[in-house]
């Protein structure tokens, strides 16, 4: 088994730890020895989140290394931007196409980059960069909260893996009442990628 | 079955399984999940305590009773519960004694980073060091066993990589212990547990003599062991950083060392006969290393890698490079890229009761002592509203000394609830008692919330979710003593104002209980306020409040109402009432 590297990228509050949770748990279904990284503790006070997860044979570090990364997933554009020195050569970049302004940008004392200033920055590694709509599509399904279900459905087309095994653990970790509602945030970010 | 588990829930895990009956703690990153996790198991007795000594102290009790007993608690906590480790160490123990202390290296949420590590050697207390959460799980009962072998408390060491990451867990090998039949017995023994000097002068050697015992021991157990590979390079390492090492010298000879004190010295002679050079792989202090080296071995460590921060892959990586011990790998090239990416730094949530606090203190032109939680974000700009932040109840000793010091500043000491119960009692009896002045303002906000909103002494239910007396902050200073008290809702910003310039200059020691419930942990949320454009002039004086939902635009100021949280302290400090309430 090829051995894969993400990383993910979001503000505090939109779900990028239960996003990595259930990414990891998955690649735990799927046979991966796998590992998981992040600090949290001042996160939701709007901070940055950023969590490592691994698959493969046989994983030591939690951590991923600089230049390695296979997949980067980002919450949020500005935070996306933050990470590209961790992709390898041609790796790919899911991007959801939403802006939360730090502190400093709504104070008038800093400017926000452009979405193409960013792209260009991603692209020096990574052999392209997806933009989704992930929280507008989460939006339209009545919660912005599950745009990282929307970004894993996008992903899962991509990495492969039987899409019920996918699907049975977003079923399991996320809260009972939205299951449904869930598994079609997943199905529409599969829609994208296909 | 392997189950992915984060180091604290393994902890947990470990602690449940192991037999332990008794967990005692006080919330801090990165180490407050150990408790809320054991706290879920059945059979057991878990307690929020006031602070990490008292938390000490209840599992000392426990394993003095003959109950297999855990605390657990962060690096700085340690030093709370240091003075409590110290004579557990002479005194030894009935049960097995666990205290599971999370370091933070880089600093992710605490004031220092420091290296637990030297407690081990200085309060003379075995200490053991996972490196995922699998060991993390054994090391407890490991951590245990030893204890109750060798009568004395043990320490496990994490770290914030290794609690916060997730590994797998297997959790179907074994069983809890069944519970005891029988109530425990206390076996009175005054000789060992009464630390008077001419006990504690028996108890020293025995101390000494223990720690012998311990160094045999560290030479057989399994957690300490040689891993075979190329004989021209030999890496010493223990916990997290062990994987980064592994993943690059993958052809090295490996000391693996589950135990970091005391050291295996037979072991560690017997891998340097086997390597031409070794090198030490540890994060902070060059606490291994320098052991090595008093034992007269030669080995690099901190002329290789840092002595700040926390360690990662990369970090490995180009250390050994730049040290000439492995060939550079091949590289993408640099990012050319400059791009300016401005910072996101945590900041008071919208909706968040201390934030209208601090806007009046500032407006006042108080000098703010601070404390440990939320609210030290106050010091940041744009509210720039506290100037002194050392650690947990620090604020009331700090202010006290400023003002008996004679400077002409108002000061306020600013602490919230929980860390006024944590530490904040006995520095308000200092002022008291010795004819100070200082204000001291609770912003209470009823919750531990900058650890994740655990309960606590006002709270009125327990880490069980039992319902309990409330620790009501203004009787026990009305009990104290202090007649001057007012408690206000600091979101009334004028009567906010009036309380706080009454007692800033009243000369009498004073306390205000800043009252507004955490809206995090309520979900208390109203309807956003609107900006009308027309009237709005694009001054900027509602920025000055640092509340994220509130985007300066080209000519006014816009409202982000999927951020806010409707508290209407724009509403209020808004100068021209271009921001209407809805």
């Amino acid at each position: 088994m090829k051995n894969i590297d993400f990383l993910m990228a979001g503000v505090g509050g939109q779900g990028t730890i239960l996003a990595s949770n259930i990414l990891a748990e998955v690649g735990l279904q799927l046979g991966y020895d796998v590992k998981k990284a992040e600090v949290h503790g001042m996160a939701q006070r709007g901070g940055q989140v950023d969590s490592h997860i691994r698959w493969g044979d046989k994983v030591y570090s939690p951590l991923v290394e600089e230049n390695n990364a296979d997949y980067l997933i980002g919450f949020e554009m500005l935070e996306a931007a933050r990470f590209p020195h961790f992709l390898k050569e041609n790796s790919l970049a899911l991007v959801n196409d939403y802006r939360i302004n730090p502190p400093l940008v709504n104070l008038g004392k800093a400017t926000y980059p452009s979405k193409k200033e960013i792209e260009t920055l991603i692209l020096e590694r990574a052999g392209k960069v997806l933009w989704i709509e992930g929280t507008g599509i989460a939006k339209n399904l009545g919660n912005p909260a599950m745009v990282g279900v929307v970004m894993l459905g996008a992903l899962s087309t991509l990495i492969g893996g039987d899409k019920e095994a996918w699907l049975d653990v977003v079923g399991r970790m996320v809260p009972q009442k939205f299951v449904e509602l869930n598994k079609e945030a997943f199905n529409a970010g599969c829609a994208v990628t296909v | 079955m392997k189950k992915l588990m984060t180091g604290n829930e393994a902890f947990a895990y470990g602690a449940y399984l192991h037999g332990v009956r008794f967990a005692a703690a006080y919330p801090g990153t990165p180490s407050s999940e150990i408790l809320s996790n054991y706290a879920r198991y059945p059979g057991v007795f878990a307690e929020w305590s006031p602070n990490e000594k008292v938390a000490l102290d209840a599992a000392i009790g426990a394993a003095y009773a003959g109950t297999r007993a855990m605390s657990s608690m962060k690096h700085v906590g340690m030093n709370v519960a240091a003075d409590s480790l110290f004579y557990a160490v002479y005194t030894g123990l009935k049960a097995g004694l666990v205290i599971v202390c999370a370091d933070d290296p880089n600093m992710h949420s605490s004031q220092n980073e420091q290296d637990n590590r030297n407690y081990a050697k200085f309060a003379k207390c075995p200490m053991l060091e996972p490196s995922d959460n699998e060991e993390a799980k054994q090391f407890v009962g490991t951590a245990l066993d030893i204890s109750e072998q060798y009568d004395t408390p043990v320490i496990v060491r994490s770290v914030t990589r290794l609690s916060h990451s997730s590994t797998p867990v297997e959790v179907t090998d074994q069983e809890p212990p069944p519970p005891p039949e029988e109530p425990p017995v206390y076996e009175r023994d005054a000789q060992k547990f009464v630390m008077v000097p001419a006990n504690a002068r028996r108890r020293h050697p025995v101390v000494e003599e223990r720690l012998k015992q311990l160094a045999e021991f560290a030479e057989s157990t399994p957690i300490n062991y040689i891993e075979p590979g190329d004989s021209k390079l030999g890496i010493v390492s223990a916990g997290i950083c062990y994987h980064y090492a592994r993943e690059v010298f993958p052809d090295a000879t490996f000391l693996k060392l589950g135990m970091v004190y005391p050291l295996p010295e037979k072991l560690i002679h017997k891998f340097a006969e086997q390597v031409e050079k070794i090198i030490v792989v540890e994060e902070l202090d060059p606490f291994l290393e320098e052991r090595l080296k008093l034992m007269g071995i030669e080995v690099q460590g901190k002329d290789i890698f840092p002595m700040i921060g926390e360690f990662s892959p990369s970090l490995v990586r180009s250390c050994a490079v730049q040290a000439g011990l492995i060939e550079a790998p091949e590289a993408p090239p640099e990012i050319k890229s400059n791009l300016e990416r401005p910072i996101r730094p945590p900041m008071l949530c919208p909706g968040c009761g201390h934030r209208a606090l601090f806007h009046v203190l500032r407006e006042n032109g108080v000098l703010v002592t601070g404390d440990i939680g939320c609210y030290t974000l106050a010091f940041a700009p744009p509210l720039n509203a506290m100037h002194t932040t050392g650690c947990m109840g620090a604020s009331i000793g700090v202010a006290h000394g400023i003002n008996k010091a004679g400077v002409k500043d108002d000061v306020a000491a600013v602490l919230g609830d929980s860390t006024f119960l944590h530490s904040g009692i006995h520095p308000v009896i200092d002022v008291l008692y010795n004819q100070g002045s200082t204000t001291t303002i609770i912003s209470d906000n009823n919750a531990t919330a900058m650890t994740g909103f655990q309960e606590h002494p006002g709270t009125g239910k327990t880490v069980q979710d039992m319902e309990t007396k409330v620790v009501d902050p203004e009787k026990l200073v009305r009990g104290i003593g202090y007649e001057k008290v007012d408690i206000c809702d600091p979101y009334d910003i004028d009567k906010m104002e009036k309380i706080l310039q009454d007692h800033l200059k009243s000369e009498e020691p004073s306390v205000i209980i800043a009252r507004h419930p955490c809206v995090l942990s309520t979900r208390e949320k109203h309807t956003p306020p609107e900006v009308d454009p027309e009237i709005c002039i694009n001054c900027g004086v509602c920025l000055d409040i640092g509340c994220s939902p509130l985007v300066q635009e080209e000519d006014h100021v816009r409202i982000d109402t999927l951020l806010c949280n409707g508290c209407g302290l724009c509403v209020k400090v808004c100068p021209q009432e271009a921001i209407i309430e809805k």
